[in-house]
């Protein structure tokens, strides 16, 4: 292909957006309105999500022993421990540990009248999980190794956050799905539309002995850009969006802090950029080729 | 022995020089009866040819055969040595840049001015910017439009655009002009113009085929004439008169 050709194909391709601006409008807006949605749904996700997350790493398990257990056991009990894949931190507490942080925490100058450890038998390990659902099963097995004497654990928490991840993912997919049906009905209505306005040029370029290529490639050229245009409006609000409402939500659910633990932008747009304008690029590039590919064979 | 070399030199001789070979060709849409009907047709290079037949007769499915828009139920084709039978598909933009084609409701692109619907043509024969800028201001010229380069379609009036379509036709020297009704939605001195450039156009070489309906154009022109009728041509003749059906 002439140079010449190639940058004629990709003008004409631009020019294509400013001839037909009510339908390069229409797509720009479909496009637009599904990626929106799109990126609105994925927020909220990935910070429920964070937040799930967070809670979870805040659920423990605490192991005590036997009395008199000698240390090997407990470091034997530790490795086993470590060796769980369910696991993702394990912090041994002493007794004198426990003691102290008791002191501090409930008794502060009262404990001078305590001359021995009272807590001498609650040395523990406490171990925290990767995915709270699997609570149960890290129970059991710690209940049935030799030298531990109770396990205590958070049923009601672990019960209600592996609940809410279920139901998230529950949503998710059924959110998604209905994005996805919406995206393909409006895109098809905006392809058909366009097939009409298109039909007579493609056919005196088929007449005059346009190759597909010549013929296609502007079209694809307008598609991607009309597809990343159509990301970039919806990227833009809702970044715009997102800032406000975590600056406000901060501001205003003060109290809330810990649990309200919200994705800095940053995070949240480094993948969800690259997904819209993938999204869209990806939906123009369709979209303009089965526009076209019903009247190539003329 | 020498003489039947001749005639085989001969037979050779006229083979070359027919530019659309039609042999026993068939075309049979979903139902009813064939638009053509074992259709034999031999044009010669530099022939100046009118395609005349009522409605339903058969001359747009000849056109888009021609074309390589249809294929054949039966029988085969050839168009300036292309078989457009067993023509891949990738070939069939090259065979058309060497085929000119004019229609009735002239098919200009609307949105372009005179010289890029013109220039067109040659952007998809990839001809260098530098001819372009040539070959285009001069078959304006030709056409009697080299004042009118920047005006779009709808500020031409129907004769203007026929001869902006002509223009865009012969812009890259085709062996072949189809010319589909090209008159048809013209008045009679707007008519007379397009045949006269047809003329022209056919004295300097190029092979015309004309379709129409015009009985005045066809009886004052005396070119060869085929008549067709429900699919098959019933007709064939030089310096022909356009023949009334009823």
């Amino acid at each position: 292909m002439r140079i010449s050709t190639f940058f004629y194909t990709f003008k004409q391709g631009i020019r294509n957006i400013f001839r037909n601006k009510w339908f390069s409008l229409a797509s720009i807006a479909t496009i637009g309105a599904c990626l929106f949605l799109f990126g609105m749904f994925y927020s909220i996700i990935v910070n429920f999500q964070h937040i799930v997350k967070t809670a979870e790493e805040g659920v423990s398990i605490t192991v005590f022993f036997d009395e008199g257990i000698e240390d090997s056991r407990v470091e034997e009990i530790g490795n086993l421990i470590d060796k769980r894949p369910e696991v993702s931190k394990k912090v041994f507490v002493s007794a004198d540990d426990a003691w102290n942080s008791f002191k501090d925490e409930y008794l502060g100058e009262y404990s001078d009248g305590f001359t021995e450890n009272p807590l001498a038998d609650s040395e523990n390990f406490e171990i925290y999980l990767n995915d709270v659902s699997m609570q149960d099963s890290l129970v059991s097995y710690l209940e049935s190794l030799d030298g531990i004497r109770q396990v205590n654990r958070s049923e009601v928490t672990a019960n209600t956050l592996s609940g809410m991840n279920m139901l998230i993912g529950y949503v998710s997919v059924g959110i998604i799905a209905i994005l996805l049906a919406v995206s393909v009905f409006l895109i098809s209505n905006t392809v058909t539309i366009g097939i009409s306005i298109r039909k007579e040029e493609i056919n005196i370029m088929k007449y005059i002995g346009a190759t597909d290529f010549f013929v296609r490639a502007p079209f694809v050229i307008e598609g991607i850009l009309i597809g990343l245009i159509g990301s970039a409006i919806p990227i833009g609000i809702i970044y715009y969006l997102y800032s406000v409402v975590i600056t406000y939500a901060a501001a205003r659910f003060n109290m809330l802090s810990q649990l309200l633990n919200f994705l800095p932008v940053g995070d949240v747009f480094a993948t969800l950029v690259p997904v819209t304008f993938g999204i869209g690029a990806g939906i123009g590039f369709l979209g303009s080729i089965a526009t076209v590919r019903k009247h190539l064979r003329v | 022995m020498a003489t039947r070399s001749r005639a085989r030199r001969r037979e050779m001789d006229i083979d070359e020089n027919e530019i659309i070979t039609m042999e026993n060709v068939t075309k049979s849409y979903s139902s009813g009866a064939p638009a053509l009907n074992g259709i034999n047709l031999h044009i010669n290079r530099g022939e100046f040819v009118f395609v005349v037949g009522d409605s339903g007769s058969g001359k747009s499915t000849l056109i888009k055969l021609l074309l390589r828009e249809l294929t054949p139920t039966e029988g085969d084709i050839h168009v300036m040595g292309y078989d457009l039978v067993k023509i891949r598909h990738g070939k069939i933009p090259k065979f058309r840049r060497n085929l000119g084609v004019v229609f009735q409701d002239f098919r200009l692109l609307k949105d372009r001015n005179v010289y890029d619907n013109v220039a067109f043509a040659q952007r998809i024969a990839e001809v260098p910017t530098k001819e372009m800028k040539k070959n285009v201001p001069s078959i304006l010229a030709m056409v009697g439009l080299a004042g009118k380069y920047k005006a779009k379609p709808r500020q031409l009036s129907g004769g203007e655009q026929q001869r902006v379509a002509m223009a865009r036709a012969l812009v890259n020297r085709p062996a072949i002009l189809l010319a589909d009704e090209p008159t048809g939605n013209l008045d009679p001195k707007n008519s007379w113009e397009i045949m006269n450039l047809l003329e022209e156009i056919n004295e300097q070489g190029t092979t015309v085929l004309v379709v129409t309906h015009n009985p005045e154009i066809v009886n004052e022109m005396k070119k060869r004439v085929i008549t067709m009728k429900k699919g098959v041509i019933v007709s064939d003749v030089e310096n022909g008169e356009y023949i009334n059906e009823d």
